[in-house]
């Protein structure tokens, strides 16, 4: 029964997968791609990844497909910028595909000798951490400068995403073109959702050190709800200049970086915590990357500054 | 007693779906469409979440029941939008 429904996940996946990349449309394709990445989340819960499962779901399908939708719109919207690549390219692009997916799939099967679980110590010494959930642990305590740098690199994004605005607009508002007209029903759910959305987006966090869940996953809630109450117009998109703004945005990474430095003064080592100190130094590295990845994420959404004139 | 009522109420749920479903791929317009995807966000997931219940923890079955909740909300809006972008009228009524 249960490796009926594994099969049938599967090939549905590559059913889906397939249907993306040949759908005409480019907005059929983006929308199918979200369906795709729904699915693959659920594939991801039945291999008992949780916590990667919620990140595929918030992020690979979410905040990544609301992305594609807008770029879709931007791009389907002007003629001019919908490129139309020669069938040679079609084909080159194909094969180079194909060489990617075959190169991993051969790397996983070539793996030199026994594959070796690290699991086992992991679990061992978890309790010393102060954490419930290894996916944290591991995370935070073993491989934290990996988790600093991926903060580090959605600031970057961000920062890429601005650098597109024309020199005139810089320091002003992010342009939201798509929903411009006021909508009394998205008004009511923007203004009932992101009590409820918030307060998840805490639990989801403060849960995370035990149960799965986290920083990127409460983040997301919170950058969801944001993006409804700036979409609906319920508050106002705030300017990239404002200087809270930009300190929610570097929080994470300057609380991450300040306790990874403060490491080198009590256990003697960058990104040691203290002992007995790890958990609530670790909670306090997630409500702070929480808040900036939420801030950031609702940003890159936003998209880059535009000029009050320039619709 | 549980299991038969689980069976029972999650079978009628996935029926809904499939016949949902159906209209989706069938119905002329997007307003018939959009009449026969909310009656799967209803009827559908609810039926599947009361048959669960019983099979949970009050705190699982309660985690359940705001799912729904929250799919009731954000179905009706969705629904509410779509229409009223096909009908044309931005607040008409």
């Amino acid at each position: 029964m249960e490796t009926g429904f594994d099969l049938a996940l599967t090939l549905l996946l590559l059913g889906v997968g397939g249907w993306s990349i040949l759908a005409r449309n480019m907005m059929t394709a983006v929308i199918i791609f979200i369906a795709y990445g729904l699915l693959l989340s659920l594939a991801w819960v039945r291999i008992f990844a949780i916590d990667v499962s919620l990140t595929e779901a918030a992020i690979g399908s979410g905040a990544t497909g609301m992305l594609m939708v807008i770029a879709a719109h931007k791009v389907g919207a002007d003629a001019r910028r919908v490129v139309h690549p020669s069938r040679a390219i079609h084909v080159l692009a194909g094969i180079v595909a194909a060489l990617v997916a075959v190169g991993i799939a051969a790397l996983a099967f070539v793996l030199p000798g026994e594959p070796q679980s690290l699991a086992g110590p992991v679990m061992e010494r978890l309790g010393d951490s102060g954490l419930g959930n290894p996916v944290a642990g591991v995370l935070f305590v073993y491989r934290a400068f990996d988790t600093l740098l991926e903060k580090v690199v959605l600031l970057l994004a961000l920062i890429g995403v601005w650098s597109l605005a024309r020199d005139e607009d810089w320091g002003g508002i992010p342009g939201f073109r798509l929903f411009r007209h006021h909508n009394s029903v998205l008004t009511l759910l923007a203004r009932s959702l992101p009590p409820i959305g918030f307060v998840f987006a805490i639990y989801m966090t403060w849960a995370g050190a035990d149960v799965p869940g986290g920083a990127f996953q409460g983040g997301t809630v919170l950058a969801a709800m944001w993006i409804l109450v700036m979409v609906a117009g319920v508050r106002k998109v705030p300017r990239v200049s404002s200087p809270l703004l930009r300190l929610a945005i570097v929080a994470g990474p300057v609380v991450f970086l300040a306790i990874g430095f403060f490491g080198f003064v009590m256990p003697g080592e960058f990104l040691a915590y203290p002992q007995g100190y790890a958990k609530p130094l670790i909670v306090v590295m997630e409500i702070a990357l929480t808040l900036s990845i939420g801030v950031i994420l609702g940003l890159l959404i936003a998209g880059p500054p535009k000029g009050e004139d320039a619709a | 007693m549980t299991d038969f009522f689980t069976i029972i109420a999650v079978s009628a749920g996935a029926v809904l779906f499939l016949a949902g479903t159906l209209g989706l791929l069938r119905f002329p317009d997007t307003l018939t469409r959009l009449h026969a995807l909310t009656k799967v966000d209803n009827l559908g997931l609810g039926l599947v979440v009361l048959g669960l219940m019983p099979q949970l923890g009050w705190l699982s079955a309660a985690k359940l029941l705001a799912v729904w909740l929250l799919v009731q909300l954000s179905g009706a809006i969705v629904t509410q939008i779509l229409g009223r972008s096909v009908s044309g009228g931005e607040e008409s009524r």
